[in-house]
């Protein structure tokens, strides 16, 4: 036991220090020098500012604009923190909210059977996209505010959909911070 | 249920299977010391720590040496986290933690289970996730695997006294697998967009006018070694549903391929160490089948949605939703999940607290399993020789016979010993799990009410006994009851199995190694196969099935019955 104490007690230390400093200041540096857009957030800037994460998702609640999925955060869409509702599958209140979700849904968006990721909300509180169904769904009304032809943002909306590779790998969605961004900034045609 | 959706598994499956040979036969070189491309900086360490690499340790040396590191490891994250305030890294001042949250996290880490009840945006520095948690992440798996290497040797000896040097175990196993995996898993992950800054957040503009306040850091580093070393321990709290932690379904697949790896490499190093690989094969191939089969049932009970929600019109959508992300989908995102909880890893990409209740009871049944599918990085193979123990043992049974195991007799000492660990396991879950539910400061940490309440508790206890990790997320767990008795769990779960398993291993070590004969009963056929699921579900699943039957099962007929809480 006794000439143990060196050996283990060492070995934390060098460890640490290998593994806790050394690697991730390497690493870091490297990774600054490589790859310095994703290192550091994939940051979208307009005019120098940042607005924004390419990853993390904003609350939009202007009918101009595409709406984000519910998020369970205290404060909606708040990256300082995340997480899910964690209400369980007969939670009565997780029934409430969906109701008035539904309701508020179809008011906004004109009645019909509504996208399930609408009304449900995500892992993280923070996701960043929507169901291609659901944008479609949305982009009559958004046109509409923004006195905009529909098939103007409905096309918008299929040219930035992103599709599940080989229908398994991933899902039909659209990134709503970049299809926002799209409809502030039309690109030049 | 579609069939893009069992395409996928099939394909995680694919992925992994096939990585698994190669990686196995590289791991059983690593283990006898074969591996020497670092061999400056390995002598390194052991001339600084003054490490005896060329010491043979016994048993009890080797568990003495396994421990002690573990203690003085624990000890220093406690301090760590306890003074995080005054300690680099920290530049949104987060306090130090309570004495009781400190514990937990300690005994979270030290054990690799990575159970979260901290908020890691709220209360931990970034520092403190980099020089403390993370350098356990390594080495609390590193000692697992090394713990499985000592086991291994136990069978590929003839009549020795020795497991190997566990100071050069931890050690090559950390700079020769560990170390250059998660740094190539980094660069991809980066790639991908996962950060790697020492900010600590960001402040943006939005679109709309309002400020957003962005937490950040050196996540990408992080991520790779929790998803590699089974480990679990989110940089975010929303673990790898965060954008930042899981940008895609791209690094989905990465991290859920690099969760499941070296557990399923393990049993082929065995059959590697022991000249026969069919022996390994064959414990792969039950680890294999339990798995798929928990990734296809879960699969299909979230797939099917949740009536209540459908009866008001929702759309159906391929299946439920809340707690999920739209970028991976549904079958990615439950089986993400069960191979977190079929290893050790205790990761989600979504919350199994929202699951219906039949896709949560999957996860939950294979942590009670006993993490052996393929469980932890080491822990999950040495839990699976055991289960191969049990099942020569009721083999031998049957025909009268002495059994075997590789040319080693099992007898009543090994089996005692087996038994001891799998009684400590199955005591804390219950009786921690019970004790609980009648406190009232267990009832008021519950999140949701009725028979979903009751899985919250239970997921918890077995998470931590079981060092998995994951959560029924809605349970507060940072209360004097959960923090010290989860925290207790974890160390016991981890330690009071790993010694007797360290034991056994001594035991079996000095017996010779006789000739198979006529008489010896096959470990590698799918009779072997067959009976080792058996025994792995009846003996590690069937205590906890009344326990699961008032939770997941109680809850999935009321929900069909249109009843809510």
């Amino acid at each position: 036991m006794l000439r143990d104490i060196r050996p283990a007690f060492s070995l934390v230390v060098l460890f640490t220090l290998f593994l806790g400093f050394l690697l991730p200041e390497a690493f870091t540096g490297a990774m600054q020098l490589a790859l310095p857009w994703q290192a550091n957030g994939s940051l979208l800037k307009n005019n120098g500012e940042i607005i924004g994460s390419a990853l993390i998702g904003q609350n939009f609640t202007s009918p101009q604009y595409f709406q984000p999925r519910p998020s369970a955060l205290d404060k909606p869409y708040d990256a300082a923190t995340s997480g899910a509702s964690n209400l369980g599958p007969t939670s009565a209140a997780l029934q409430t909210a969906i109701r008035q979700r539904v309701a508020a849904y179809t008011k906004a968006f004109g009645p019909g059977p509504v996208p399930a990721d609408a009304v449900t909300a995500s892992g993280s509180g923070l996701d960043p996209d929507i169901s291609l169904a659901n944008a479609l769904r949305q982009a009559p009304a958004v046109a509409a505010a923004r006195h905009l032809p529909a098939t103007a943002v409905t096309s918008m909306v299929e040219k930035l959909a992103h599709h599940a590779f080989l229908g398994i790998i991933g899902t039909s969605h659209v990134n709503v911070l970049e299809l926002n961004l799209a409809l502030d900034h039309p690109p030049a045609t | 249920m579609t069939i893009q959706g069992i395409a996928y598994i099939a394909l995680v499956f694919l992925l992994v299977l096939g990585a698994a040979f190669p990686l196995g036969r590289y791991l059983a070189a690593i283990f006898e010391g074969r591996v020497r491309f670092l061999r400056p900086l390995e002598a390194g360490f052991y001339r600084l720590a003054g490490v005896d690499e060329t010491r043979a340790m016994g048993w009890q040396a080797y568990a003495v040496a396994l421990l002690l590191l573990s203690v003085i490891h624990f000890a220093l994250l406690y301090a760590i986290l306890r003074l995080q305030y005054y300690l680099p890294f920290n530049p949104q001042h987060i306090a130090g933690m309570s004495p009781r949250l400190a514990f937990n996290t300690a005994a979270s880490f030290a054990t690799n289970t990575n159970w979260q009840a901290y908020v890691p945006e709220a209360q931990i520095s970034n520092g403190a996730q980099m020089f403390g948690l993370a350098v356990h992440m390594f080495l609390s798996a590193a000692a697992g695997i090394a713990a499985a290497a000592a086991v291994m040797r136990a069978f590929a000896s003839g009549a020795a006294k020795t497991l190997g040097n566990f100071y050069a175990d931890l050690t090559r196993i950390t700079l020769y697998l560990l170390l250059p995996v998660t740094i190539v898993a980094a660069v991809l992950l980066v790639l991908a967009g996962c950060p790697q800054t020492f900010s600590a957040f960001i402040t943006a503009h939005t679109l709309q006018g309002d400020t957003q306040s962005i937490a950040i850091g050196p996540v990408a580093l992080q991520e790779a070694i929790k998803e590699l070393g089974t480990n679990g321990g989110g940089f975010f709290n929303a673990n790898s549903a965060h954008p930042f932690e899981n940008p895609n379904a791209w690094t989905n697949l990465f991290e859920n391929w690099l969760l499941l790896v070296i557990g399923f490499a393990l049993p082929i190093a065995f059959g590697h160490m022991v000249k026969n690989p069919r022996q390994g094969r064959a414990l792969m191939a039950a680890m294999a089948i339990i798995l798929a089969l928990g990734c296809v049932g879960t699969y299909a009970a979230e797939a099917s949605g949740n009536p209540l929600q459908t009866a008001i019109g929702v759309a159906h959508q391929g299946g439920n939703w809340e707690g999920k992300e739209v970028r991976f989908g549904i079958p990615a995102s439950t089986t993400f999940n069960v191979s977190a909880t079929g290893t050790s890893t205790g990761a989600v990409d979504s919350f199994t607290d929202s699951y219906m209740p039949l896709a949560g009871a999957i996860p939950l049944f294979l942590m009670q399993l006993g993490e052996v599918t393929p469980g932890g990085v080491g822990s999950g193979f040495y839990t699976i020789i055991v289960f191969a123990l049990f099942s020569v043992f009721v083999a031998g049974l049957m025909v009268g016979r002495t059994p075997e195991y590789l040319g080693k007799k099992v007898q009543a000492k090994e089996i005692k010993l087996a038994m001891l660990g799998v009684l400590i396991l199955t005591l804390f879950i219950l009786a921690g799990a019970g004790f609980s539910l009648v406190t009232k400061s267990g009832l008021t940490s519950l999140a949701n009410a009725g028979p979903h309440g009751l899985t919250e508790m239970l997921y918890a206890w077995t998470s931590a006994t079981e060092n998995n990790g994951s959560a029924f997320a809605g349970l507060s767990a940072d209360t004097n009851l959960l923090d010290y008795g989860l925290g207790a769990a974890m160390l016991f779960g981890r330690f009071a199995f790993m010694v007797p398993v360290l034991a056994i291993a001594g035991s079996l070590a000095a017996k010779p190694r006789l000739p198979e004969s006529a008489g010896t009963f096959p470990t590698t056929g799918p009779l072997f196969i067959g009976l080792l699921i058996g025994v792995i579900i009846i003996l590690g699943g069937l205590q906890f099935l009344p326990a699961d039957t008032l939770g997941p099962l109680a809850e999935h007929f009321l929900l069909q019955a249109g009843k809510t809480f």
